[in-house]
């Protein structure tokens, strides 16, 4: 028995909400963010519009207000970003089945926060008929709040100049720690997590973002490593078992 | 118009490294090794983007009680776990950042 098309489609927006409410402060600052860095209005809400990428779009604001040319910024969007390549990969199965245009639009919303909500709707169950519309269902509710507090933001920042001061950034940091508690299970989880932030300190002042993608690398085989040791413990101990049945 | 090709790449990069997978699905197979791994993406990157910006805010370590965004992060985290609900520990984590740095200033 899979839902409706109209209720896959809500309970994907539903799904997001408390992720848009995160969003909220976070899209508001980004506007407020955008007039001290050098950006015209147009090209915030452009930026919104058409690369719709809250991460980015915040780092490529502050190396715009550093002074550093469209070339870096674009080659640290596509570095900031090549996350999503591996969140694609962890949904492709559940859409190679679509059209063309349907996996476009799918993959141009595939924000951390779309991937959150809808990965929990497809893991551990097959009535999956029709979850792209939950997919959908999310993506259109994270745009349509983005392009609102973007545009929110460009005015707020109009009006109070200082608000940038007032930590709202805090946002997007407790929605991530947020995003990241469910996942935190087993002891290989926990390893890759701890060993993840250890180097993005450490390696806090590489240019670029380079720091984030060589943690990320990090946590991800220091993860996998211990979760393989892990699994060959698991299996030792289970055959040391057997044998002794055999002896008795 | 550099600005408008500035964002004009950032958007062609951004969607096409969303887009490339689902583009060609089907049609890339992943070794069972490359696919475990990818269990590990998400929360690894999103606490690699978050670590320095709680732990750090100002460029260098800081777990003392000037720093509100260390202190607001560590009840949301203590609440997370304990309800295992995602808008309390946004909405509770907020709250506390708030009242942290009001106390602070």
């Amino acid at each position: 028995m899979s839902l409706s098309k109209s209720t896959e489609f809500i309970n994907g927006a539903k799904a997001t909400i408390p992720l848009i409410i995160g969003a909220i402060p976070f899209g508001i600052i980004f506007g407020t963010l955008a007039e001290p860095s050098g950006l015209s209005i147009w090209g915030a809400m452009a930026m919104s519009l058409f690369v719709f990428a809250g991460s980015s779009q915040f780092i490529a604001v502050g190396l715009l207000a550093a002074g550093v040319g469209p070339v870096i910024i674009v080659a640290t969007t596509f570095v900031v970003n090549l996350r999503h390549l591996l969140y694609a990969t962890a949904l492709v199965n559940k859409v190679s089945h679509l059209s063309q245009a349907w996996r476009a639009v799918l993959a141009f919303g595939l924000t951390d926060e779309s991937f959150a909500a809808v990965n929990s709707r497809y893991l551990g169950r097959t009535d999956t008929a029709h979850a792209h519309w939950f997919f959908l269902g999310s993506v259109v509710a994270m745009y349509s709040n983005w392009q609102v507090c973007t545009w929110l933001g460009i005015g707020l920042g109009e009006l109070f100049p200082n608000m940038t001061e007032w930590g709202l950034d805090f946002a997007m940091s407790v929605t991530f720690l947020g995003m990241v508690i469910p996942y935190l299970r087993n002891k290989p989880m926990w390893l890759s997590v701890i060993s993840a932030s250890a180097f993005a300190l450490v390696l806090h002042d590489l240019p670029h973002q380079l720091g984030l993608v060589i943690a990320a690398l990090s946590g991800i085989c220091i993860g996998y490593a211990s979760q393989q040791i892990d699994i060959r413990m698991r299996i030792a101990k289970a055959t040391a078992g057997t044998n002794e049945e055999h002896k008795l | 118009m550099n600005e408008t090709l500035m964002i004009a790449g950032m958007a062609l990069v951004t969607f096409s490294v969303r887009y490339v997978m689902f583009a060609m699905a089907g049609r890339i197979r992943f070794p069972l090794w490359l696919n475990q791994s990818l269990n590990f993406v998400p929360p690894v990157v999103l606490t690699a983007i978050i670590a320095p910006l709680i732990l750090m805010p100002n460029g260098q370590l800081d777990v003392s009680f000037a720093n509100p965004y260390f202190w607001a992060a560590l009840i949301a985290g203590v609440i997370g776990f304990w309800r295992q609900h995602l808008l309390t520990t946004i909405v509770v984590g907020m709250l506390s950042f708030v009242i942290f740095k009001w106390m602070m200033s």
